[in-house]
């Protein structure tokens, strides 16, 4: 199948995801690789379809935002907020990811082989996000549903006021928020993990994740619990 | 009485202060409550009108047009909202509200030619097909937040603030969350549910003008977006708002109406809507882009009077909450014996969070939420919307305006030295504007 090739110092944001949206023709199935990204915000966002989109460079905020179905990977560096709010498909960062990754994700798989900033997994809704390194402080915040794994260590505050969302960290936790606690891994966690380590193409054992989740303490108010918030 | 001297009411310790401290001794918890603020402050109702006379001559009431539309978004948008009078439905979510209300504003509004809002929880279908014209917020807690609604909706809300809790989330106690309000909020039910407070992907203006450029991006530069702010800081919000890319900015004065929240909230952060009007205008006049971006202001509107002041004070639109619900019933004296189940009576009723609406309007009680016919309560609506259009309209002509933004605050005087000051229009029978001549 033949790879259209998008310049963006050439054809710019609006052009790139009018394409990628399928505006401006078919998209579905198609292979798109994105030039020049310069670190430019909102590239790849929205798209409905299922394709595969590389982009060369380092992005700026909310690349593949709200992303349904097409698998798009940055070779570089993404900056706030990357694939936020994703829906479905799968979106692979090569290097770091500022902060905010996968913020509000309802599904599909974000995947960053280096590291996160803070609040990677924010109010996460069932989206699954692997990193391959570590994440920051407040991470996997109000996280609602999905699974967040870590192959490297956890800032502070992890999970903080965490609701159904997973946890599964291989290294040192800083801190647990509010409500978050360990909870016991059996093999069917295991194998899970197991799973999606391999979905996400990170050469990880799974026995050596330690899990967390919440206590299910802050659902409904108490008076007993008024420290905790 | 002590002996035979007439008791003095106590000013620090009213009845409500004094019941409060023994609520919270009894729960140890702050107090949560629907509504807006109930405590007195500088409002619409320190304006009156000059009507013409000899210096000017007004417009025949019944015969000579007074236009009413109003075009929202064109800044950026290619599909600007078009609403043919200038009240629209605030953003109440389903959760707060029962699905028949929510069809039922929709119902009213559409008939109007005028737009509702949705609100944390997302979109349902049914208040989809019920509004013509659909604003989408995205909020803090992004509950629901899918990019397909984004693509159905006819303008797009980014919700910074509310004016009955500017720096706070929301909240929607366990009573409200039954499975489908949780389904669509990927919560479990029956959880006190807590909104963010904040963004979990942007803080800041700089940061705010690339969210809004992703929304854009997301559907086509097609959807106006309007920034929503709680009345606080409201001259600097507005023109960061406008700096950040707002087609319109929607201020909420702290009388504005919240589902749940703490009593503190509501009663002690914000300023009156009054001020705020007068605020947000000057913002988008020093920027040159008043009347190119749009002013929607909320909170205690009630009347064809207070919108016909907003306008006069510099506002396109107004927007309506707490007063839609009441066009639906609330607080209306039906159902008795509900009321007193609760502990209140109609009138004084502010008992949403607890999901035991006598009426049907904010609850999910099935039971309950059959009392709302939402075709009947369409009507209501529709009939409520045509009442303050009529309103404004009679107002705008005693003013000689053949449209209702032609109102002006030189047509508008200050029955107090407080409203003066805030509305920065003369004290009434002088040339006087506190801080000002």
């Amino acid at each position: 199948m033949t790879v259209e090739t998008i310049d963006l110092d050439a054809a710019g944001v609006r052009a790139l995801n009018r394409r990628l949206q399928g505006r401006d023709g078919p998209v579905a199935g198609g292979r798109f690789v994105v030039t020049n990204a310069k670190g430019r915000h909102a590239l790849a966002v929205g798209l409905t379809e299922a394709m595969d989109v590389r982009i060369r460079g380092h992005v700026g905020y909310y690349c593949a935002g709200m992303n349904q179905k097409a698998d798009v990977t940055v070779e570089g560096n993404a900056g706030t907020g990357v694939a936020e709010n994703l829906m479905s498909g799968t979106v692979r960062v090569t290097g770091d990811a500022s902060q905010s990754a996968g913020a509000s994700g309802h599904g599909g798989l974000l995947v960053i082989e280096g590291s996160a900033s803070a609040r990677c997994g924010i109010t996460m809704k069932g989206v699954d996000i692997v990193v391959g390194g570590s994440i920051g402080h407040m991470s996997a915040f109000m996280a609602q549903a999905g699974r967040l794994v870590v192959c490297g260590d956890a800032g502070a505050y992890l999970g903080d006021s965490i609701y159904e969302a997973e946890l599964f960290v291989r290294g040192r936790v800083e801190s647990l928020g509010a409500d978050c606690v360990e909870k016991d891994m059996n093999g069917e966690d295991a194998a899970r993990l197991d799973a999606l380590l391999a979905e996400a193409g990170m050469a990880a054992d799974a026995a050596r994740f330690r899990r967390y989740g919440s206590a299910r303490q802050l659902y409904n108010f108490r008076v007993d619990n008024a420290a905790a918030y | 009485m002590s002996g035979n001297r007439p008791e003095r009411s106590w000013a620090t310790f009213p009845p409500h202060v004094i019941s409060e401290i023994h609520r919270a001794a009894d729960q140890g918890l702050y107090y949560i409550r629907g509504a807006g603020a109930w405590r007195a402050v500088p409002s619409f109702d320190d304006l009156v009108f000059l009507g013409a006379s000899v210096s000017r001559y007004p417009l025949e009431g019944y015969r000579e047009r007074c236009d009413t539309d109003v075009t929202i978004g064109a800044r950026f948008a290619s599909k600007p909202v078009e609403l043919k009078i200038p009240v629209t439905i605030a953003g109440m979510s389903f959760g707060a509200l029962s699905a028949n209300a929510k069809r039922a504003l929709g119902l009213g509004a559409s008939a109007m030619g005028t737009s509702t809002t949705t609100g944390d929880g997302g979109m349902t279908m049914e208040e989809r097909e019920a509004s013509e014209t659909l604003v989408y917020q995205v909020l803090p807690s992004r509950y629901g937040m899918n990019p397909d609604h984004l693509r159905a909706a006819d303008a797009i809300e980014v919700v910074v603030g509310q004016g009955a809790k500017p720096g706070g989330g929301g909240m929607l106690l366990g009573q409200k969350v039954t499975e489908r309000v949780a389904d669509m909020r990927t919560l479990p039910a029956g959880i006190d549910q807590r909104s963010a407070c904040r963004h979990p992907d942007w803080t800041g203006p700089d940061d705010l003008a690339i969210k809004i450029q992703e929304l854009r991006e997301i559907t086509d530069w097609e959807k106006p977006v309007y920034v929503k702010v709680g009345a606080t800081r409201t001259q600097y919000d507005v023109a960061l708002a406008v700096k950040a890319g707002a087609d319109a900015v929607v201020v909420d004065g702290m009388q504005g109406g919240t589902a749940a929240t703490q009593e503190v909230f509501i009663e002690d952060v914000g300023i009156p809507t009054l001020p705020a009007v007068r605020l947000a205008v000057e913002a988008l006049k020093e920027l040159d882009v008043h009347r190119k971006v749009q002013l929607i202001v909320s909170g205690g509107i009630r009347t064809g009077a207070d919108v016909a002041k907003a306008l006069a004070l510099g506002a396109d639109a107004v927007s309506i909450g707490m007063a839609a619900l009441m066009a639906l019933n609330c607080n209306a004296p039906l159902y008795l014996e509900d009321y007193e189940a609760l502990g209140t009576r109609p009138g004084a009723c502010n008992l949403c969070q607890t999901g035991r609406c006598p009426v049907g309007v904010t609850t999910q009680d099935p039971v309950l939420e059959a009392r709302l016919d939402p075709e009947e309560g369409g009507r209501r609506v529709r009939n409520y919307l045509s009442t303050l259009t009529m309103e404004c309209q009679t107002l705008a002509r005693a003013c000689g305006k053949s449209h209702v933004h032609n109102l002006e605050p030189e047509d508008l005087a200050a029955l107090t030295v407080e409203a003066a000051a805030m509305a920065q229009v003369p004290l009434a029978g002088t040339g006087w504007i506190p801080g000002r001549s």
